[in-house]
């Protein structure tokens, strides 16, 4: 019981603290780029101000545009309650491995791109278009990273596969982790619209692709879809922190691993975030047709994970 | 009488009544309702027989051998797994039936109703003899009489050329497997008396390592290509758009599960555990399928056409689960190769229904906006509210997303392929994780292609006048729909149950099979062949619709206010449907990224005004995808049969002494042959 109440107690963390993620990304790419940029907590006063404000809707869309922002969020909270943040989540209470995760995410991304359409501008349907693309090409490179980590930890949940490489260390530093590590921080990039796939502060022609397809929304619509966008990020974020390098993760309930775990998620988050905000700031964005060059890159990055994992064994 | 047998004569007497009784209507009025009445009391028949057969375990059994007594009479054995296929024909069957009552309305004086009924119980009982036959004679005859009875039913709008050219596929891609079961059916014969699937499956394991392998491959051609596995999918895409709605349901839903029902009845029933190299070939055949299905399907704009390459697509999905489990067998983990059948099977009845569901509304929608182009169609949603959801809970069912039952059988399949992966032989354990990478690309472009066939014909604004003026169907057909949409819902959250009983169903084809590891009976939980990866549909739906009631209930409290307003478009006076997405257009990016596998051709002309070029008067761009496949395949053996044909035809003079001559030699070649052989 208060292992389930633990995984809830987390989750709302991860909810809480995505729109911060955001903000200090943000924050740190201003700095780099020598702007002072917003304070990190930005995001908050921003979620807040769209809460209070109505929320503009086409008279050409449907309910499935009013749906959407629900799902999306929803959907952002349940993964976050799948994946291993300050724990690992485990025991009978769990609803999905990896597998469910993709699924569930591929779930909200479903719908936002049916609401891009919805409203039938050209806007939304290029987004939603593009996004499905990107989308579409980035699935089998999760999976193979999947089966790279599963092939090792013999099961594709997140607990186990935790458990096996900390009871292994030596087996986390082979080359088939690392590289499946590298393919599914592409991924991460892909997934959640970053540098070089999307370019998350602009909607200009140029990177159409996440921003153009929510175009249409407004308000507390608008605030939901940020903030489950944000929720994402944060979850493939802890997903490529803990499960590859999962030392630190809290394996009992006591307040001191908890306050260890929590410590050690914030310090990889927050390496991440640094590296994210650091490449968003070196590179360019690709051209869309270039795009799939670099996730073929990830795919054959998986695929390569996948056999030294065997060739390993 | 036992209760399974008389249910069996139920079945057999109420699809004959139907037809005869339809046929003899006084009126075409009366012919529809006596087909339907026919069909309903037939299905029920069935489903009667095979509830029967699931519930206690005992399979029903008839001998009829004096009807045919050369070919050994008509035998009748409805086991597990011919009963869980006989579910599937009969329950898609009895609604497609009830649906078709209105539907086929329109067709009143424009075509014969009366043959239709008795093509469409014809077409109905050979469907459920097949599962039931026990005997090579009876599987053949109930084969060829779903075979003929299918392709007039193909053929009922056979005043479009099309049509008929479809018609001309079909008739020619079925009598190809009928041509290959023959042999596959004689190797394993063991006697010319002996033709029982008892005594095949004795001959079968007394054969040489090398006639199975013939047996296998023999087997996986004829069945594929009523299965459709590319490249023998050719005819899905042309017969199914071309049939009535619910006959494609029917064909899609189910006649080509009977293939996979006959894959499963000769590979894993008679012939038992083969050589790995078996599972290795039904994985690439399956993973050519399941890719290659979907890739056609996203550039399609014809709704039905996509439906059917996403039909091609499934069949792909469920022989990863069969090869998976044959691969597994192979190497002796029974137990698991139990996860990759059941895995299977379940796909099976999951697609079923929620291909029937999308069949079934895409025939409203063809109905109403009297086009199968979806570039023609869009805003459907506020004409036709309840076929607009209940088409999208079958795309999303499709397309694989939880909690609805396309995702539970993909997660199964998926661990099945991961099982392999853990077999120590190289090839295995990098064969199968590409196999993964596969399903996964797979089902990323399934929900693609389910996001444009849903997003472009029913959302946004109508591209048509008939889009604009659709309404809703009939009831009677949204009902149907609702059942199959709500089959696609149960299913999907009560899928370990469902599961549980289908790993019954497996088990009962090899007796010392044990039992399917960690297979939670009862629980919600559908569980990994390992015993810890979990997924449960069930609570799936129960969280995320927790977490969306507390969200609307916290919105509802602050209060949003909602304002009407045109859509954002950068200072434009007017929108209209031209500056919406195309089918087209949506489908653009990854038709540019897999443009070596579609090799479009594309035409663009644009007419400019004489006195500058900046004035464009008129652009017009077509571009064609012509699947290279029938290119690269189907064309030089069309070439070569018409080209024979040219030559056949010089027999044919047309003269009478002629063909006295022919016949003259031909009893003079008789004669010398029976004196030469005496």
């Amino acid at each position: 019981m208060s292992r389930y109440l633990a995984i809830a107690l987390q989750t709302l963390v991860a909810v809480a603290l995505a729109p911060a993620l955001v903000g200090f990304i943000r924050w740190l790419k201003a700095r780099l780029q020598g702007r002072r940029g917003a304070p990190p907590w930005q995001p908050y006063f921003e979620i807040r101000k769209l809460f209070g404000k109505e929320a503009v809707v086409s008279h050409t869309a449907s309910w499935i545009f009013n749906v959407t922002p629900f799902v999306v969020f929803g959907t952002s909270v349940l993964v976050a309650s799948l994946v291993p943040l300050i724990i690992a989540p485990s025991g009978p209470f769990l609803v999905g491995d990896l597998f469910a995760t993709v699924y569930l995410l591929l779930l909200g991304t479903f719908f936002l791109a049916l609401a891009g359409l919805d409203t039938g501008s050209p806007f939304g349907g290029m987004g939603a278009s593009r996004e499905m693309t990107v989308v579409a090409l980035t699935e089998p490179t999760v999976a193979l990273s999947i089966v790279a980590l599963a092939l090792n930890a013999g099961s594709t949940s997140f607990s186990q596969i935790v458990a096996r490489t900390l009871a292994e260390p030596r087996a986390a530093l082979g080359p088939g982790h690392v590289l499946a590590f590298a393919a599914l921080f592409i991924v991460t990039l892909a997934e959640t619209g970053r540098l070089p796939v999307d370019n998350p502060s602009t909607h200009l022609e140029l990177t159409m692709i996440h921003e153009a397809m929510i175009l249409e929304y407004s308000g507390p619509y608008l605030a939901l879809i940020e903030w489950g966008a944000a929720l994402k990020l944060l979850v493939f974020l802890s997903l490529a922190a803990n499960l590859f390098v999962p030392w630190g993760i809290a394996s009992s309930l006591s307040p001191v691993a908890l306050t260890i775990g929590f410590v050690s998620l914030i310090a990889k988050l927050g390496v991440l975030a640094v590296v994210i905000a650091v490449l968003e700031t070196r590179v360019a964005k690709l051209r869309l047709f270039r795009v799939p060059e670099l996730l073929s890159a990830s795919f054959v990055l998986a695929a390569l994970a996948v056999m030294s994992t065997v060739l390993a064994r | 009488m036992a209760f399974g047998s008389s249910a069996l004569i139920v079945m057999v007497v109420g699809y004959t009544g139907g037809a005869c009784l339809s046929l003899l209507a006084p009126s075409e009025r009366l012919a529809r309702a006596f087909t339907a009445l026919g069909a309903v009391a037939g299905c029920v028949g069935g489903l009667a027989a095979a509830a029967g057969v699931l519930a206690t375990r005992v399979p029903v059994e008839a001998m009829l051998p004096s009807l045919v007594s050369a070919a050994g009479g008509i035998v009748i054995r409805l086991d597990m797994l011919g009963a869980f296929f006989l579910v599937l024909i009969a329950a898609v069957g009895l609604l497609a039936a009830i649906y078709g009552i209105t539907y086929t309305a329109e067709y009143e004086g424009r075509h014969s109703l009366r043959l239709f009924g008795l093509m469409f119980n014809g077409f109905l009982l050979g469907m459920t003899l097949v599962p039931c036959a026990a005997n090579v004679f009876t599987f053949l005859l109930a084969w060829e009489l779903m075979a003929v009875t299918s392709y007039f039913l193909v053929m009922t709008e056979s005043e479009h050329l099309e049509t008929r050219h479809a018609g001309l596929w079909y008739a020619v891609m079925t009598h190809f497997g009928f041509l290959l079961l023959l042999p596959m059916f004689l190797m394993m014969a063991p006697g010319g008396d002996a033709t029982t699937f008892a005594d095949l499956r004795a001959g079968a394991a007394l054969m040489p390592a090398e006639t199975r392998s013939g047996v296998f491959l023999l087997a996986l051609v004829a069945f594929g290509s009523k299965a459709g596995i590319v490249p023998l999918h050719v005819w899905l895409p042309r017969a199914h758009p071309a049939a009535p709605s619910h006959i494609s349901a029917l064909m899609s839903g189910v006649m080509i599960k009977l293939g996979v029902y006959g894959l499963l009845r000769v590979v894993v029933d008679f012939l038992g555990t083969g050589p790995a190299w078996w599972g290795g070939l039904v994985l690439a055949a399956g993973s050519l399928s399941a890719l290659g299905g979907v890739l056609y399907a996203l550039t399609e704009n014809d709704l039905k056409r996509l439906l059917a390459y996403s039909s091609v697509e499934n069949i792909g999905v469920i022989l990863l689960g069969i090869g998976a489990g044959l691969v597994l067998q192979s190497y002796g983990l029974r137990a698991l190769a139990l996860v990759g059948f059941g895995a299977a099977l379940l796909h099976t009845l999951n697609h079923a229904c929620f291909k029937a569901l999308l069949f079934l509304a895409t025939g409203n929608v063809l109905h109403e906006a009297h086009t199968r182009n979806m570039e023609q169609m869009g805003g459907l949603i506020k004409g036709m509210p309840q076929t607009a959801i209940l088409f999208l809970i079958g795309s999303a069912a499709a397309a694989a997303l939880p909690p609805l039952n396309g995702f539970a059988s993909e997660w199964m399949v998926f661990q099945a392929l991961l099982s392999g992966a853990q077999i120590p032989q190289p090839e295995v354990a990098i064969g199968t994780p590409l196999a993964i990478g596969v399903l996964a690309l797979t089902s990323g472009l399934a929900a693609v292609c389910f996001v444009k066939a849903f997003g472009i014909s029913f959302l946004a604004m109508p591209r048509s006048d008939n889009a604009a003026h659709a309404r809703e169907a009939h009831w009677s057909s949204r009902a149907v729909m609702g059942v199959f949409a709500a089959g696609c819902v149960v299913l999907g959250l009560m899928a370990p149950h469902t599961l549980s009983g289908i790993y019954r169903i497996v088990e009962s084809l090899s007796p010392r099979t044990p039992p399917a590891p960690s297979a939670a009976v009862g629980s919600v939980w559908l569980v990994a062949p390992n015993g810890i990866a979990q997924v449960s549909p069930l609570l799936i739906a129960c969280f995320l619709t927790s977490v969306i009631v507390v969200l609307v209930a916290v919105l509802r409290v602050r209060g949003v206010e909602l304002r009407h307003a045109d859509t954002w478009g950068c200072g434009r006076i007017q929108q209209t449907a031209r500056m919406e997405y195309t089918s087209s257009a949506f489908a653009e990016p990854l038709r540019r990224v897999f443009s070596e596998l579609y090799r479009p051709t594309e035409d663009l002309s644009i007419s400019v005004h004489p006195e500058s070029r900046y004035f464009v008067r008129s652009i017009t761009y077509t571009s064609q995808v012509v699947p290279w496949i029938e290119r690269a395949f189907y064309d030089p053996v069309a070439r070569g049969m018409f080209a024979c044909a040219t030559q056949v035809r010089r027999l044919q003079g047309g003269s009478v002494h002629l063909y006295l001559l022919y016949l003259a030699g031909a009893l003079m070649v008789a004669l010398a042959s029976a004196w030469w052989f005496k």
